[in-house]
């Protein structure tokens, strides 16, 4: 009845090796299955009229005409389907008491708030006839002045929310001892201040949102598919905003092409066609068309930010200051308000810096909503103090490495409590750090820089270093509860070991796309000695899994995976006392290795777990008190974040006459503790690092003066492709994790979190002997060029399209700025 | 209007609205769905397929335009139940992580390699980068696809152990 082999002992250990992955075969093949992948008969094809003004009232709206247009089945306005919500859209993180969460329905009932707004919907029976009816609904608008720009927005001459009266969403701040910072600033020797914008990005999945809701045949019952992250959290929140049973919603996210956070939300969408669904007791579905992603697909980033740096003579910073500016967009969504918050704790880096404070006030603008994106803050607080290290270094007059040397938490204070209050579990900087520079061959650069400088010449070599903290595996609930954040930080793993031995995990973290399937896979292996090819991991639907917080801030591994690894522990417990009853011995006295149970001084009892596995089924001789079946259930909840870390390190060619960047070369060391798969570990890395360094290069959410996005497709939205990239080289260290029992922490964050600043700060690197002190992201040709000029002491005024600008998006070796210099909320 | 398609080497007939695009006579009308839709711009190259050979992204050819070709698409990449080349290098180098842009990929890659053996030249990473530039992913930062196209190229293969799949050679009716 075993289903293979036991695997022996350590030789055998599959967690550590680059175990090819389950989920690739059916991806590779086209057996994925996307939810627009699903056949489902009798489906009617949501469609959604959306604002082309940035701020409008709605005076009225004619639907009679797509109403008549064929295969259309319904039209609703806002004020149509007032009835259907029980509560408006959810909104998770009240930073503060007196915080504006103005009302904000799935469709807009008088106001349309930024381009992109639902106004209307069109139901039909086929999804042409559902966008061709769009077009046929007049809708009559009467434009309000829009609202592009944070400082603008704060004096409140354009409201956007009437029921706020003001664009001041909140004022948050980190409570820390405000007049230590200020005797820091008194007995500076040396004083920097950077101010840096963190542009709007859109975050592009490749595969757009979509939704399709069938209500059960029977029953009132109804089943949500959808390309999201957080399939129980949905749930949770479908049933409160509709006013349901949880019992009646099921949501289930098949295959997920990508989220980077912009998934990890509650959409409009999902709440239409589950309320349209449900009134109409039909299928409903709705596939999300690129241009609408970048309207309706929340932003990231969108900050503007003012730091300051405290040193003594030495270089070694005593106190950091912090005063954001947060563009929420038009309307709170799932945690929009929370994003600034989670960065504030991650402003002093990984130095040791004794004084710190953190003000940031959320803006509400005509754009569309900002939330989480691949590091949700903590890219833009990494940014802010890596760009202010490199400042301090220029003002101390030593090189940017030896700077960060004298302030680094050294391996010896770990665990280290910093100013903020947070315990940092473990770290090793200046071993990362040391790595990366030998890897980079930094003297060399140096070197080469220096006789660069010394023939002159117009294409410049820069060198850049960033080091980072990741604070990830979110959360503990106690620390989510004092920030005020409306849910847990935990996990839920079953572990069930099936009468033939085989294996089944039922988890609550939810992938789209970082290969849980093989990792919880391999820590099974491991941990009951079966093969991973013998171990089904089940997840991501609410009625085989229906406990869980799902996959966000790299939190799968060190909340997820070590729950799987806890449940373990707990069958490994009960197969003992069984095995102990079948084998007459004592249960103290069994040891397991392999998947197979010895006792210890009798060498010739054995018991493979499989065979428990049976005994447990058949229950014909169980000990007393032990119940059938090998399963347990653990909910795990992590005693502290985890803090992965490491040091980047970049070489960029800037040419002076082209305003164009090369990175030419790009080196990672990043020590996310112990490994399961080192290879799934590399490709999170990759990826993580090319979407910093496309914030850094490439991309921006445009918006002109009027609240238009000026890119707002693919065609004009600069994702890199792969020539824009270049080759990364990695390199690691493994600090394990002292507070889970796999030594794991989180990765997936950590390449955009370390990437931006390194870029930046080469790019300023290069420029710096000409006087470059700024570079705005992204460090376009354009951008490269306003530089050069206000060094020189030009303002960049009078900036014609010659030589410095190109067609948007025409040539993705040359990446354009035509539209930049009107944009709004970053200047 | 009537329009006849050899797709994956099995011929199919389908009565079509004149403007339908290629990559949805394939998802909707054939069933088709492991052809991506990404875009609405010809940008991302998630719907890549083989038209008479060639590489095309099926969001920009219209189905009557295929009339009385042969398509081939990620479902008739495997054979006799083994991954085609291609799929097996990005297998064994990582080469995916979502998953989405992954056939768009495959295709185009696979394309890219009877090209450059046809001219008689060789890949080197250069010209697997440029040569992949319409298709766009936002997971691998492309590091790993451009190993797995350049393994492919190479013959740098395993032995396939353990990657078996279903034969999709014969499409359902």
């Amino acid at each position: 009845m075993t289903a293979t082999e036991p695997r022996t002992d350590e030789a055998t250990k599959v967690t550590g090796t680059r175990l090819l992955r389950k989920e690739d075969p059916a991806l590779l093949t086209g057996e994925g299955r996307y939810t627009d992948d699903l056949q489902i008969p009798g489906a009617l094809h949501m469609s959604v009229v959306r604002s082309p003004f940035a701020h409008a009232r709605i005076t009225s709206i004619d639907t009679a005409d797509a109403l008549a247009s064929p295969g259309v089945v319904a039209v609703y306005t806002g004020a149509d389907l007032a009835d259907l919500w029980a509560d408006q859209m959810p909104m998770a993180w009240q930073v503060t008491e007196d915080m504006h969460n103005p009302p904000h329905f799935p469709v807009t009932q008088d106001t349309a708030r930024y381009v992109g707004d639902a106004v209307a919907v069109v139901l039909a029976e086929s999804s042409v006839a559902a966008r061709d009816a769009v077009d046929l609904v007049d809708v009559d608008y009467d434009p309000l002045p829009a609202v592009v720009d944070l400082e603008a927005a704060l004096t409140d001459e354009v409201v956007i929310h009437e029921s706020a009266g003001t664009n001041k969403a909140y004022t948050w701040d980190l409570e820390i001892d405000e007049a230590a910072v200020a005797k820091a600033f008194d007995e500076a020797a040396h004083t920097v201040t950077g101010h840096f914008v963190q542009q709007r990005l859109l975050p592009m999945p490749m595969e757009p949102r979509a939704v399709a809701c069938v209500p059960e045949p029977f029953g009132g019952g109804l089943t949500l598919y959808s390309a999201t992250q957080i399939p129980h959290i949905l749930k949770v929140m479908t049933a409160v905003t509709l006013g349901m049973s949880e019992a009646d919603i099921r949501v289930v996210a098949p295959s997920v092409g990508g989220g980077f956070g912009s998934k990890l939300e509650v959409y409009a969408e999902e709440m239409l066609c589950t309320a349209l669904a449900h009134k109409l007791r039909r299928p409903v579905r709705w596939l999300e068309e690129r241009s609408e992603n970048a309207q309706a697909t929340i932003h990231g980033r969108g900050q503007i930010q003012e730091i300051d740096l405290a040193a003594d003579a030495d270089g070694k910073v005593t106190g950091v200051r912090v005063r954001l500016l947060a563009d929420m967009g038009a309307y709170l969504q799932l945690i929009t308000p929370g994003i600034p918050l989670l960065g504030s704790f991650l402003y002093c880096g990984v130095y040791d810096i004794p004084a710190f404070s953190f003000t940031c006030t959320g803006v509400f603008t005509t754009m569309t909503p900002t939330d989480a994106y691949r590091g949700a803050g903590r890219p833009e607080a990494t940014y802010a103090i890596e760009r202010g290290m490199d400042l301090l270094a220029r003002e101390v007059g030593v090189d940017p490495a030896e700077i960060r040397r004298r302030n680094y938490i050294t391996h010896d204070q770990f665990p280290y409590t910093a100013v903020t209050g947070l315990e940092y579990d473990s770290g090793n900087h200046e071993s990362a750090a040391q790595i990366a520079l030998d890897m980079a061959g930094y003297d060399d650069l140096r070197a080469e820089q220096a006789k660069r400088r010394e023939e002159g010449g117009t294409r410049h070599l820069g060198i850049g270093m960033s080091s980072y903290f990741e604070m990830c595996g979110l959360a503990p609930s106690r620390v989510l509860a004092s920030l005020n954040y409306s849910a847990g930080g935990w996990e839920s793993a079953t572990v069930r070991m099936m009468p033939t031995g085989k294996v089944q995990v039922v988890s609550g973290a939810t992938p789209h796309g970082q290969g849980h399937e093989t990792s919880w896979s391999m820590i099974v292996a491991d941990k009951l000695g079966v093969s991973p090819d013998d171990v089904e991991v089940l997840h991501s639907d609410t009625n085989t899994s229906p406990h869980g917080m799902d996959t966000y801030g790299s939190r799968s591994l060190p909340v997820g995976g070590v729950a799987v690894a806890l449940a373990c522990d707990q069958v490994i417990d009960k197969a003992k006392q069984i095995a102990a009853h079948q084998m007459e011995a004592s249960a103290d006295d069994l040891e397991l290795s392999g998947g197979v149970f010895t006792v210890r001084g009798s060498p010739d009892k054995e018991m493979p777990m499989a065979a428990v596995a049976f005994e447990a089924f058949t229950a014909h001789d169980l000990p007393d008190g032990v119940e059938p079946n090998l399963t347990a259930q653990v909910t795990y909840d992590p005693p502290n974040f985890s803090w992965p870390f490491g040091t980047h390190v970049c070489a960029v060619e800037v040419d002076e006459e082209t305003g164009a960047v090369e990175v030419r070369d790009y080196v990672a060391v990043d020590d996310c503790g112990t490994q399961i798969n080192p290879m799934i570990v590399e490709g999170q890395v990759h990826g993580g690092i090319v979407q910093g360094l496309a914030q850094a290069l490439f991309e921006e959410a445009v918006y002109d003066a009027d609240g238009n996005l000026q890119a707002g497709s693919l065609a004009e939205y600069l994702v890199p492709a792969a020539p824009d990239v270049p080759p990364m080289r990695l390199g690691h260290s493994v600090t394990p994790s002292p507070t889970n029992s796999l030594g794991v922490k989180g990765v997936g964050e950590a390449g955009t979190i370390g990437a931006a600043s390194t870029v930046i700060n080469a790019v300023v690197d290069a420029l710096s002997h000409k006087g470059v002190t700024e570079m705005r992201m992204p460090a376009s040709p354009l951008h490269v060029w306003e530089a050069l000029q206000a060094a020189r002491g030009g303002d960049g005024e009078g900036l014609t399209a010659e030589g410095a600008t190109d067609t948007a998006g025409a040539d993705r070796d040359a990446p354009s700025d035509s539209l930049q210099a009107d944009q709004g909320g970053a200047s | 209007m009537l329009v006849t398609v050899t797709v994956n080497g099995v011929e199919r007939s389908a009565d079509v609205e004149p403007r339908l695009l290629l990559v949805h006579l394939l998802r909707e009308v054939l069933g088709l769905t492991g052809t991506n839709v990404g875009c609405d711009t010809t940008s991302c190259g998630a719907c890549t397929v083989h038209l008479d050979g060639q590489s095309v992204k099926s969001c920009t050819v219209l189905a009557v335009q295929a009339d009385g070709s042969s398509v081939t698409t990620i479902e008739g990449m495997a054979h006799d139940g083994e991954m085609h080349p291609m799929q097996q290098a990005f297998m064994e180098n990582h080469g995916l992580q979502c998953g989405y842009c992954t056939p768009g990929m495959v295709m185009a890659a696979s394309a890219l390699i009877s090209e450059v053996e046809a001219e008689g030249r060789t890949l080197d990473e250069a010209a697997v980068r440029e040569g992949l530039e319409g298709n766009l992913c936002r997971c691998t930062g492309y590091q790993n696809i451009v190993s797995a196209v350049l393994a492919c190229a190479r013959g740098e293969l395993g032995d396939g152990t353990g990657v078996q799949v279903r034969d999709r050679q014969e499409v359902p009716a």
